[in-house]
């Protein structure tokens, strides 16, 4: 294990942001740290870097004990969600710090930053000033300044949580592909599922300043420990006292065996997915997600009554009954309007 | 149109009235009778002595003043520790005490009946009417400016340029010359011209402490009081010239400094 936390306790006063947290990220993963704001994530991330102390468990990096280690000697790089740029710094600068604190040669400073510089697509701007940059030059700005002195790790505080929706989305894609080619261990924190979704080959749910579950993407997605998880990772819905994927729920046509009935409220066109959002007798709603075609197939409208069951304990992979969206032949209703 | 015009009359008035008039006025009679006769009243040996002085406690205080405030202000935003609200209160003393009585506490402690001036007496060693007074209490009333400068700005930059800087590799030694003072630059600048022009025109605290030896004790703002209660008027308007011109390249030199370091930010 690059980072291995064990019992992990901090409080703020009256406040406990960590209860008993243990938490493994393996050697070149890509692993997210997953919660809600104000769970303890971020407190976690500063822990292990060494900005702040636990009260109780302890942190080893590499398979060293992290106690009484100062920041400056962990060897983790730290990118901070507002990025911490040296605002009297160009950006050749802050990229140089670390290597000019560590007295590395000139000639050796100016080429480990022209490389990080080109592998941030910072170039053109190795003169101008933080104030100067965008938001997503400025992270990566901050990520090239944690990079170059070659930590063992790299820890990021929500990376993109200060970005434009679009220029996350491709600095998403970049940093994935970055971690492709130079693959440093890395936890990063974000309260953003799909993020952590898209990015991390390993994710930690954490709540209320604990760990909730830890895994692989599609485990939490296809069996979270518990309704909390299975909530935060990905929509859900209530039905017959449960929560299910909207996608997993069945719609019938014509009364079948252990399905309720209900009425359509509403249909939503999400692209490739419909979201029918339906009724329960007793007024609950309920919502299913189902593809395009198998949608159209059902011909509903708002108003029609429908019947719908979960598909109980069959994994996401099997293949779904083909009686599923069965209907009669003798419609005479047109074909539902495509968006 | 016309309220805009009568809004600028009344604030320039205003200004003129209080400010502009009564110290051109100063300006007017230092020259009034010529640079030869402005130069003499500079160079007899009482002046020349006060102006002396005066740079002297000045070279003291604001430097001392300076780095003081300057690990107050990291003190009081960087560390939380016990009785943090009480400095608070005390630093903001100076401010809230009137010079006299600062003068008249100093004597109370240092004089030849203070419990701390009859032991250095016994040393040898002279505070009250004396220039280690004079440098204590021009000390004591410029205290506070490089604090109340630095300590606001030391809040709103925050602390995560300074733990990216540790994280680096940064000592706190490196992290602070490198991160932080050029940060807190422009606001340790300000506060050094404050307290410079704070020390340079105490009088009250100054004036109980001194005794007023003419050569000895006078600072030049004891000195332009001397010369206008001895009718030596000149005398008081060149010294009062030299003062206002001292303040003012202070605040000048400051401004130049700090212009052609923002202009690289």
């Amino acid at each position: 294990m690059a980072i291995e936390g064990r019992n992990i306790t901090k409080r703020f006063g009256d406040f406990t942001a960590l209860d008993d947290v243990s938490i493994d990220v393996p050697a070149g993963s890509l692993t997210a740290l997953l919660g809600p704001s104000g769970g303890g994530k971020s407190t976690l991330l500063r822990i292990i870097a060494g900005l702040e102390a636990p009260d109780a468990g302890e942190v080893s990096i590499e398979g060293r004990d992290m106690a009484g280690v100062t920041p400056q000697e962990r060897g983790v790089g730290f990118v901070f969600q507002h990025y911490a740029a040296f605002k009297h710094m160009t950006v050749r600068e802050n990229v140089a710090f670390g290597l000019r604190i560590r007295k590395r040669a000139k000639a050796e400073v100016n080429r480990r930053v022209d490389e990080l510089l080109a592998l941030v697509q910072l170039k053109p701007f190795a003169q101008r000033y933080p104030s100067e940059l965008s938001g997503g030059q400025r992270q990566r700005m901050a990520l090239a300044r944690a990079l170059a002195v070659e930590p063992s790790v790299l820890l990021l505080d929500e990376p993109f949580g200060a970005l434009d929706a679009n220029v996350r989305e491709e600095l998403r894609a970049w940093l994935r592909r970055l971690h492709q080619e130079m693959p440093v261990t890395t936890l990063f924190v974000t309260h953003d599922q799909e993020e952590a979704m898209e990015l991390a080959d390993q994710i930690v749910v954490i709540s209320n300043g604990r760990v909730e579950q830890a895994g692989a993407p599609g485990d939490l997605y296809d069996r979270p420990a518990n309704d909390f998880v299975m909530n935060f990772i990905g929509p859900v819905t209530r039905i017959d006292g449960r929560l299910v994927r909207p996608h997993d729920l069945q719609l019938f046509v014509e009364p079948t065996a252990s399905a309720d009935e209900a009425v359509v409220e509403r249909i939503v066109r999400l692209g490739f997915e419909v979201r029918v959002e339906v009724a329960l007798a007793d007024g609950q709603p309920v919502s299913a997600q189902l593809p395009r075609t198998e949608a159209e197939q059902l011909e509903l409208r708002e108003g029609d009554i429908v019947y719908v069951r979960a598909t109980i304990g069959e994994s996401a992979s099997q293949p779904r009954p083909t009686t599923r969206f069965a209907r009669p032949s003798s419609s005479h209703r047109s074909p539902a309007p495509t968006p | 149109m016309k309220s805009r015009l009568a809004l600028r009359t009344v604030a320039l008035g205003y200004l003129g009235l209080l400010l502009l008039l009564p110290v051109g006025m100063v300006f007017y009679r230092a020259f009034e009778h010529g640079l030869a006769k402005f130069f003499d009243a500079l160079t007899t040996p009482d002046a020349k002595h006060a102006i002396g002085l005066t740079l002297l406690v000045v070279g003291i205080a604001v430097p001392v003043n300076t780095v003081f405030g300057i690990i107050t202000a990291l003190a009081l935003e960087r560390r939380s520790f016990r009785g943090r609200a009480v400095v608070e209160r005390i630093v903001d003393m100076p401010f809230v005490i009137s010079p006299i009585v600062v003068g008249l506490a100093l004597v109370l402690v240092y004089g030849e009946q203070g419990w701390a001036g009859n032991a250095l007496i016994s040393e040898g060693i002279r505070v009250i009417f004396s220039v280690p007074g004079i440098v204590l209490a021009t000390m004591f009333v410029s205290l506070p400016f490089v604090v109340r400068e630095v300590a606001p700005v030391l809040r709103e930059i925050g602390t995560e340029q300074e733990e990216a800087a540790q994280n680096l590799g940064a000592s706190a030694c490196q992290t602070f010359r490198r991160v932080t003072l050029p940060a807190i630059r422009p606001a340790v600048a300000y506060g050094v011209v404050l307290t410079t022009a704070r020390a340079l025109g105490e009088f009250g605290a100054v004036a109980v402490v001194s005794g007023h030896l003419q050569g000895q004790t006078e600072t030049m703002t004891l000195y332009v009081q001397d010369r206008f209660e001895g009718f030596d008027v000149s005398g008081a308007y060149a010294i009062s010239v030299l003062l206002a011109v001292f303040a003012m390249s202070a605040l000048l030199g400051m401004t130049y400094l700090d212009r052609r370091r923002s202009r690289r930010t």
